[in-house]
């Protein structure tokens, strides 16, 4: 006995050696290896590391549709007109130097000014007629072309009603003037303009490497891309990261004060999270739900949190029963308290959703018919034949998989089962199995989501006229459907937005969508990063940005730009 | 041994077909399209792009002209990554997966293999106890627990490490020991295993008593016939570990297969979907051969027929 006990205590004597041992070991690690982050590094060489979600799906901007596209894209092609750095609702020049519109609103003039491909090429007006005419053709099978049909016969030339593009409604008068035909007034195309379906291509360049209809063109290649933006593309590891820099030949060079940003693909919003604290990114794509409220209270220069012009909502089938009853769904929408939903459940600063177009559009608050009345809730549902929720049928809710979509669908399960005594269940679908139910109009209920694509109620009411591909809800009114179409040819923005309005409320009269809330953006900043503001459409037009404290250098040479690892080089470069 | 070998690839070859096939019906029959999305696309532009990647041909049809384009090594192009190629794609990725997966395998035999002798040796003594049980919370331990503990330990306390990404050697070390880790555990155990059934044999017990010294025993005697099901295990551990983990690769930024895995089915891409499968396929059938051949020159017991 005593014999086992000393050879115990001799083990554990032991084991506690062994211990010290590596955490003297791990400490001379750790003192021999404290390096400058990278971000100190990347800040002074005016490098911009962005934590850009996920890998594009190309940088072609007539076959690509996602928001991380956006971003690369943005930088290295210039559409006519740009974002403006702070003000959504301004259009700021871009290779159109300045523009003029027909009293109606109708017919638009370009006029651009001397700029160039990284080729060398002039940018022509030619260029954006083939540039749209690329879009529309139909074999390339463009996602976004549905919004050229804002252009006079391009919906027929896109369904091949024609095949003619002269009957489109642009034309080049001359190198340098282009000329836009619409279908009716539309006071915002220069801001609709600033979306990147509208970009130009350089049609030697893409002529090069295949047809303009020729969907496997490799124009878009890094070794064969053309752009005319304000940084060029120097390198694309797929998943690792894609590298822009400074394009010395820019129009608007000089207003350019970064050398370069490198985009990294991280889709895990943990690891973007440990790469920002770790001294790796400047700028993340999002944030985990749990953790804002602790970024906030411990780094509140950091933790950004802005508007959105999106809406989280739930699509009802109208065919179905109960649902073909407006009472219920109006009840349904009146017994939500989005407050409490956004304070306790999704926690990133959202606003409670009571109308269809998200707050934020000048001269368009918000809708107030989707509030939070459960008295007039229990009112409606007992009209409609289910008393205190005596008798509702079994219904359920679909989601797409993922974590926050389910949290909140059972805050709304409880509040529906507390407010109206109702029973609704929640069922979760792999993404693209969702899509085709949803689509496809199997299901009772589903949670959806829109983001605009440029800063207007018509971005949001659009969807939902009558067999809209994006209403799915079999809801419709001709009403509704005329007064859209009427609204695009009103006289003035001020009866515009009285139509637009007119219509929301028809639609939120029938209600067959459920506001939940609105978007905000959420993500982490590295303070030292200036001239980002917040935007509507999370468009920051990078080449305002810059760094505090950033070394004043020239344009750098293709090559130079350094590595975060490497320890930076003290020279600068001559001029 | 010739004859062998043939017999086993002409098997193999039989295996790759019966799983293409397989594969690509179960593909084809899936719910979801590559070209669906949140944002509904006019039914005239769909019909463009489905006609583009033959989508609009019957599934019996689409199966013969995959086969055939597969026999002149084209494997089509991706079918959500504009101009991109399914061979590009696993040009770019494989090699970096090649890297990572033979680090991370020699990490698990360096530290799995003597571990587990040792602990055979020492059986019951600490030097078992110890090097077993961390084995054991080794193998337990998923690697999205491994991961990002690491990091954090020598990515951010430390700060001796980078945290993600893959810009150079220390790169490396991290996902390399995540996933090494992860295997060394199973090596350990398996070599225990192995060879505490090769020290208990009456051989063994014979050379004992003629007085053959212990590390004669054990390095001459029992180390052939106690790797044996260590051996038998790496081969699907390195066409495992090749093919990535997409874990392992996410937690640590790795542009390596594993993540495409993942994102051609989430995506529902099809050609890349198949692609992938034919290499993994293949790895795993290339491996087993050569651990079939491995162990019967290991194993005197077995013979090549």
């Amino acid at each position: 006995m005593r014999l086992k006990i000393s050879y115990r205590r001799k083990m554990q004597m032991k084991l506690v050696r062994h211990a010290v041992l590596i955490m003297l070991l791990g400490l001379g690690l750790a003192s021999c290896g404290s390096r400058e982050p990278a971000t100190d590094i990347a800040a002074r060489e005016g490098i911009l590391l962005w934590g850009n979600g996920t890998e594009p799906k190309g940088l072609d901007p007539h076959l690509v549709t996602g928001v991380p596209e956006n971003h690369i894209i943005s930088s290295i092609i210039e559409g006519l007109i740009a974002y403006h750095p702070d003000n959504d609702m301004i259009p700021a020049p871009g290779m159109a130097e300045r523009w003029e519109h027909d009293p109606a609103f109708t017919v638009w003039t370009f006029h651009l000014r001397d700029a160039k491909w990284t080729n060398g090429d002039p940018v022509l007006a030619s260029d954006f007629v083939y540039s749209w005419q690329r879009a529309l053709t139909p074999e390339l099978g463009n996602q976004y072309a549905e919004i050229f049909y804002i252009m006079k016969g391009a919906e027929a030339f896109n369904k091949v009603e024609t095949k003619d593009f002269r009957t489109v409604g642009v034309k080049a008068l001359d190198s340098k003037t282009l000329q836009v035909t619409l279908n009716g007034p539309a006071p915002y195309f220069p801001n609709m303009l600033k979306h990147y379906s509208w970009f130009p291509v350089n049609p030697r360049a893409v002529e090069a490497y295949g047809s303009i209809g020729d969907r496997q063109n490799s124009w878009s290649k890094l070794e064969n891309f053309v752009g005319n933006g304000p940084f060029k593309l120097k390198k694309w590891a797929t998943n690792q990261e894609i590298e822009v820099v400074r394009n010395p030949t820019y129009w608007d060079a000089k207003t350019v004060k970064l050398n370069g940003i490198r985009f990294f693909p991280i889709e895990n919003a943990g690891t973007e999270e440990v790469m920002f604290r770790g001294g790796r990114l400047h700028l993340t794509n999002t944030v985990l739900n749990e953790k804002v409220p602790i970024f906030k209270k411990k780094m509140p220069d950091q933790m950004m949190i802005e508007p959105y012009l999106g809406n989280y909502y739930y699509k009802i089938n109208t065919e179905r029963k109960p649902f073909d009853d407006p009472r219920v769904r109006k009840a349904l929408t009146l017994a939500i308290d989005r407050q409490l939903l956004v304070d306790k459940v999704t926690k990133g600063g959202q606003l409670p959703a009571t109308g269809f177009v998200p707050a934020g559009v000048p001269g368009y608050p918000p809708s107030d018919r989707a509030a939070f009345h459960p008295d007039e809730a229990r009112k409606l549902l007992a009209e409609a034949g289910y008393p205190n929720g005596k008798g509702f049928p079994k219904t359920e809710i679909l989601v797409n998989t993922l974590e926050t979509h389910r949290q909140i669908a059972e805050a709304l399960q409880a509040m529906w089962k507390k407010n109206l005594n109702i029973h609704i269940g929640i069922y979760n679908q792999e993404w693209k199995v969702y899509l085709d139910n949803m689509k496809g109009g199997n299901y009772d209920m589903a949670r959806a989501g829109w983001i605009g694509d440029y800063v207007d109620p018509s971005s949001f009411l659009n969807i939902m006229t009558t067999g809209n591909g994006n209403n799915d809800t079999n809801w419709g009114d001709p009403r509704y459907d005329a007064l859209i179409d009427d609204a695009q040819r009103a006289p003035d923005e001020k009866t515009r937005f009285a139509m637009l309005r007119e219509a929301e409320q028809i639609m939120m009269d029938a209600m067959p969508i459920i506001p939940i809330y609105f978007y905000t953006r959420v993500y982490l900043k590295d303070p030292r990063l200036k001239g980002w503001h917040p935007k509507l459409l999370d468009n920051h037009p990078v080449k305002y940005l810059y760094f505090d404290g950033q070394r004043v250098t020239a344009p750098k040479t293709a090559g130079s730009a350094p590595k975060p690892v490497s320890t930076a080089s003290a020279t600068a470069p001559a001029q | 041994m010739l004859k062998f070998i043939g017999k086993r690839f002409l098997q193999g070859i039989l295996v790759l077909i019966g799983i293409y096939a397989l594969t690509f019906f179960l593909v084809a029959s899936t719910p979801g399209s590559p070209f669906s999305s949140e944002r509904a696309m006019q039914p005239e532009i769909l019909a463009q792009i489905e006609a583009f990647y033959g989508y609009d041909k019957p599934v019996g049809e689409r199966f013969l002209t995959s086969v055939g384009n597969i026999l002149h090594g084209d494997f089509g192009p991706s079918a959500v990554y504009a101009n991109r190629t399914v061979t590009e794609i696993i040009a770019e990725s494989f090699p970096v997966s090649l890297k990572l997966g033979s680090i991370s395998l020699l990490v698990a035999l360096l530290l799995g293999i003597p571990a587990g002798i040792l602990a055979a040796v020492k059986k019951n003594t600490w030097l078992d106890y110890v090097p077993m049980s961390t084995a054991m919370a080794g193998i337990c331990l998923p690697t999205f627990v491994m991961g990002p503990l690491l990091a954090l330990v020598f990515g951010l306390i430390f700060a001796v490490l980078p945290v993600a990404g893959w810009f150079g050697p220390e790169f490396v070390v991290l996902p390399a020991a995540t996933l090494g880790l992860y295997y060394a555990a199973y090596f350990a155990r398996l070599t225990r295993g192995g060879m505490l059934e090769m020290l208990n044999q009456d051989f063994v017990r014979t050379a004992r008593a003629k007085g053959v010294p212990e590390h004669m025993i054990v390095w001459k005697h029992c180390l052939k016939g106690g790797l044996i099901p260590a051996i038998t295990f790496l081969g699907p551990a390195l066409a495992g570990i090749i093919s990535g983990s997409f874990v392992v690769e996410t937690i640590f930024q790795v542009p390596g297969l594993g993540q495409w895995f993942v994102k051609g089915a989430l995506n529902r891409d099809d050609f890349l979907i198949l692609g992938l499968t034919v290499l993994f396929a293949s790895l795993i059938v290339l491996m087993n051969l050569l651990v079939d051949i491995a162990q019967v020159a290991l194993n005197p017991r077995l013979k090549y027929d």
